[in-house]
């Protein structure tokens, strides 16, 4: 099951602009493309696969390309080239009937601008992707009372969007794109446009979302901590390019190039990498009775324990011994 | 002004500008009267009567030519049933009665239940105050009939305007190809497609109603168009991303977030077509605009004031209800949803009760039919209105005659004699050349080709006089335009008081105000050219005044504190940063000028006005009406395109400028 992914995506380029065939598979940086051809290319060759249940983060700096990216999915934006395999069939093949059909059932988006409709109450913002695809209004407002619920915006159903705070209205668009129960959710920098408290605690509903109904989730940002809060996964994109794809801890531990390392170099490190990057092999001499930790542990959770211990911490994943570490380790890190 | 701020720029331009003027005036001096190309008011030429026979030919034809017998006599036969249908409602006697189906009672019960259905109390009791004043002023069937055309057109008008605004609004192909159409619509002077209608309609309510959309439809298609393209595309993105199809977007998203725009749109578009129905009382459209007219006709001043103040109770009334209704589709969705929908159907039900017993009364009882005859306040009007006509014209007659001379002898006199007096090669080399030096070669071209028509049609003489008086009337429209526009765009206060009269200036039908001007000055071509000023002031001063606004603050900020006097702060800063405003200004009120010359015809400008009004009542003039009509329109294009080429200029030398 984990091996089948929900969403694949091979060889992903668009291209604005005349003739954008042309461009495809060129070589040539963005700029030279653009003076050559008067061609943009927003998305050149990305791939990857997003497994079930797992939250999928695409981050890059703002024109970098997550935003084609994400609609390039759901067809919003018409992809030029590439093949993007939604539980093995290609979304690219499918007929205006039928992508609609996916759209209506099985893919989701939430919007950086929330996309609300201001002339209806909170309840038929909710409901109106049920009422598009023909459910009777009883069954709809059930649904969407329900989802209303679950976000948190009970009492809210008849109030209109321009009468709530920026974060209860993008607790009205989660809603509206969980009320269809979609197999993926997909989200375009859903809190950018929300101060940092608000942002915080809407980062936690959807952590404890994803917990409670476990949603594959697709996660476009530009804020790193919020990329690494969120993702299982992180792609890291760069004028259109995928220049990293990776956990977390292997973004932060081991970037790519230097523009991942730019990105991730105010990261306190200690919060992000585990056991795993610090421990090394024992040596012959030392004792190995100390205590017993997991390699996915955060650094931050294990200091006390390391520091405590008067001899090496054993790293040890189901009875095996991968490696030790003492204090001299995690000073480092923290030092460094 | 255009030429000013451009000139001030460019020195060389100044001096060719200046010698090509004294070159004018010279020539003037020794030629005056020769090759003038005049033309006797009752003349013709061989086009003129060619287009006479032509018409004659038509008239023959009328029921034999298939074009007329399957096209133009079916949309004639639709439109006249239209009209006389709601009129045998409402204004006319019916189905073999002696009243209408809905008398007096009914149609103010009517009128005040729809303008409380859709606006709100308010506006429904001004609705029935104004609507019993049309009776009190003894004007019900006049205006009735005119609520009827004024209908009719508006239906036809939104029936058609709607959906294309809605499909230039979702298709920018469309889009492109209309708005041309819709400019050209919107340039051409108001009055002068009268006459060809009536050669294919038949004067009567057809061509006023076909008039009438001409004029209605535009602000109606283009306000549409707008709404729909507004449309948050955030907002239609996540409709298209839960898998909506297009009509779904369409109806749940772009239609209800358009509506209270197009309801904006549906204001100006009634507004507008009340202006042309009264206006079409030229080729015999029913109701107050043929009171009016003939009124004017006879100098009566008090009937004329009477009709006209009948025409702006009910441009008051139609322009309020229909505000009333674009506010209610804002606050509608504000009140709760399930209690409010009960009351609303009491509501509704109760208002349109009541309605139904007083229009069964108002079908069945005679005092509920006709207006009664013994409150009648028309004639103390008029009375009043003849009376203060006469005492102003007595006792400020010193101001009044001072003002008229001034201009006749100062402005006026010589222009028409540069234009009209010259030989006609002198003032076409002049026109061409100014063309090219203010608009380069493409306003020369144009230049060039529109006078030589103006020869063509055999009315040079009659169009260089109504050329000498509308540039004098846009002259004065731009003074004060600048003048009233630098101080509203100033002070907000100013701005709080003049706001309002100017937008009521604007949904005024241009007939009612040539009344009060007629009654100040007589019978004269200075009569036509204030009445032509006042009618396209609101525009020049409203264009303007944004220019001003449009300054920014810090600019002015900067000069202030760099030591500019208030006149400085204007003449230096305001006004050259608002340069492409007031260029625009200049622009508009040549149009809104050029479109009253018609209308100044029927109150003694002469040449191309008096040509064709004189069409529309006189047998044999008309084909030099029909002329003279496309005499207006070969000018409005020639000013149109020579100001337009050189406002672009002028913005654009200004850039360099600042660069
Ligand atoms: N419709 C479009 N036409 C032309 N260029 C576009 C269009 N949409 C996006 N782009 C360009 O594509 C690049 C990526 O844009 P976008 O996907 O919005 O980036 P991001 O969401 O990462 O900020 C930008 O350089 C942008 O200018
Ligand atoms: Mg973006």
């Amino acid at each position: 099951m984990k091996d089948q992914p929900v969403l694949d995506v091979r060889g992903l380029w668009k291209v604005f602009g005349p003739k954008p065939e042309r461009a495809v598979g060129s070589t040539l940086s963005r700029q030279e493309l653009k003076e050559r051809t008067g061609c943009v290319a927003a998305v050149r060759d990305v791939s990857f696969a997003v497994r079930p249940g797992e939250v999928f983060v695409v981050m890059g700096l703002s024109g970098s390309g997550k935003s084609t990216l994400v609609r390039c999915l759901t067809r919003l934006i018409e992809p030029t080239a590439g093949e993007i395999l939604f539980d093995g069939a290609d979304i690219r093949k499918a007929d205006e009937r039928h992508l609609r059909e996916l759209r209506r059932h099985r893919l989701a988006m939430v919007f950086q601008h929330f996309g609300l409709l201001p002339h209806r109450c909170v309840l038929d913002n909710v409901a109106y992707g049920l009422e598009i695809r023909g459910s009777g209004r009883a069954e709809r407002y059930k649904r969407a009372r329900e989802v209303l619920e679950l976000v948190g915006l009970t009492g809210f159903e008849n109030s209109y969007p321009d009468q709530l705070s920026g974060g209860m209205q993008q607790r009205v668009g989660l809603a509206r794109a969980l009320a269809v129960d979609p197999d993926l959710l997909l989200f375009d920098e859903p809190f950018s446009a929300l101060d940092p408290l608000i942002r915080r605690e809407m980062q936690n509903e959807v952590i404890r979302l994803h917990r409670e109904v476990g949603k594959t989730m697709v996660f476009i940002t530009h804020d790193l901590s919020e990329a690494l809060k969120l993702g299982d996964r992180i792609l890291i994109m760069r004028d259109g390019a995928l220049v990293q794809m990776g956990t977390p801890d292997e973004v932060v531990g081991a970037p790519a190039d230097d523009y991942v390392r730019d990105f991730v170099s105010d990261v306190p490190r200690s919060h992000v990498l585990t056991l795993r990057w610090v421990m090394r092999d024992a040596l012959p001499e030392e004792p190995l009775d100390g205590p017993e930790l997991d390699p996915d542990l955060v650094i931050r959770d294990a200091v006390r324990v390391v520091l405590s211990a008067d001899r090496p911490v054993r790293v040890v994943r189901d009875g095996e011994l991968l490696g030790v570490v003492t204090s001299a380790e995690i000073l480092e890190m923290i030092a460094r | 002004m255009t030429t000013l701020s451009l000139t001030a720029r460019v020195p060389a331009r100044r001096y060719l500008l200046g010698a090509i003027l004294a070159a004018w005036v010279l020539g003037h001096a020794l030629l005056a009267g020769r090759d003038t190309l005049a033309l006797g008011g009752a003349e013709l030429t061989p086009l003129h009567e060619g287009a006479n026979q032509a018409w004659d030919t038509v008239d023959d034809n009328r029921n034999s030519n298939p074009f007329f017998l399957y096209f133009f006599n079916y949309v004639r036969l639709i439109l006249d049933e239209s009209v006389r249908f709601v009129q045998a409602l409402i204004s006319q006697p019916s189905f073999g009665r002696p009243v209408p189906v809905l008398g007096w009672l009914g149609v103010v019960a009517l009128a005040a239940a729809v303008t409380y259905i859709f606006g709100n109390i308010r506006v429904a009791l001004l609705t029935v105050a104004g609507f019993v004043s049309f009776g009190l002023l003894g004007l019900w069937a006049e205006s009735m009939d005119t609520l009827a055309l004024t209908l009719t057109a508006v239906a036809y008008s939104l029936a058609v305007g709607i959906p294309l605004g809605i499909w230039a609004g979702l298709s920018g192909r469309f889009n492109r190809f209309v708005t041309p159409v819709l400019d050209f619509m919107q340039t051409m002077p108001t009055f002068v497609y009268l006459a060809p209608l009536t050669l294919f309609f038949l004067i009567g309510p057809a061509s006023a109603t076909i008039a009438t959309m001409i004029y209605a439809i535009p602000p109606a298609i283009r306000i549409t168009a707008h709404a729909i393209r507004e449309v948050s595309p955030v907002t239609l993105e996540a409709s298209a991303s839960l898998g909506a199809t297009a009509a779904q977007s369409l109806r749940q998203v772009r239609l209800p977030l358009a509506r209270r725009t197009i309801v904006v749109g549906v204001n100006q578009t009634i507004m507008a077509a009340l202006s042309m129905a009264t206006i079409a009382a030229l080729i015999d459209a029913p109701g107050l605009g043929k009171t009016v007219l003939k009124a004017l006709q006879t100098l009566d001043i008090g009937a004329a004031f009477n009709a006209g103040l009948a025409i702006v109770i009910m441009a008051v009334v139609l322009d309020r209800a229909t505000t009333a209704a674009s506010r209610r589709v804002e606050t509608r969705r504000r009140t709760g949803r399930e209690i409010s929908a009960f009351f609303r159907r009491v509501e509704v039900g109760g208002a349109l009760g009541i309605a139904a017993v007083l229009g069964y009364l108002s079908y069945t009882y005679v005092w509920a039919a006709e207006f009664p005859a013994g409150a009648d306040l028309g004639s103390y009007v008029r009375r009043a209105a003849d009376a203060a006509s006469l005492w102003v014209q007595d006792s400020l007659s010193g101001f009044t005659d001072a003002l008229k001379n001034v201009i006749t002898y100062g402005l006026l006199n010589p222009f028409e004699s540069l234009l009209a007096g010259s030989p006609w090669w002198l003032v076409f080399a002049v026109g061409v050349s100014i063309a090219a030096l203010v608009g380069g070669l493409r306003a020369a071209i144009t230049a060039a080709v529109g006078l030589a028509a103006l020869i063509g049609l055999g009315l040079w003489q009659d169009s260089m006089v109504t050329l000498a008086s509308t540039l004098v009337a846009t002259i004065l429209v731009l003074a004060l335009g600048v003048a009233t526009g630098v101080w509203i765009g100033r002070s907000d206060r100013a701005d709080a008081v003049l706001r309002p009269v100017l937008d009521a200036g604007q949904t005024m039908p241009a007939f009612v105000y040539l009344v009060p001007i007629l009654g100040l000055f007589g019978p004269t071509r200075f009569t036509a050219i204030i009445a032509a000023v006042v009618f396209a002031a609101p525009v020049a001063i409203k264009l303007v005044a944004e220019g001003i606004r449009g300054v920014p603050p810090a600019t002015v900020e900067a000069a202030r504190s760099a030591g500019s006097s208030s006149w400085q702060l204007i003449g230096k800063v305001r006004l050259p940063m608002a340069r492409a405003s007031v260029a625009l200004a200049a622009n508009q009120g040549l149009i809104y000028v050029l479109s009253m010359v018609v209308v100044g015809g029927l109150v003694g400008a002469g040449a191309l006005g008096y040509d064709v009004v004189a069409g529309f009542s006189q047998h044999q003039l008309r084909g030099k009406g029909l002329a003279a009509g496309l005499a207006i329109v070969v000018l409005g294009i020639v000013l149109d395109r020579v100001t337009r080429a050189a406002q672009v200029r002028t913005v654009r030398l200004g850039v360099i400028k600042e660069d």
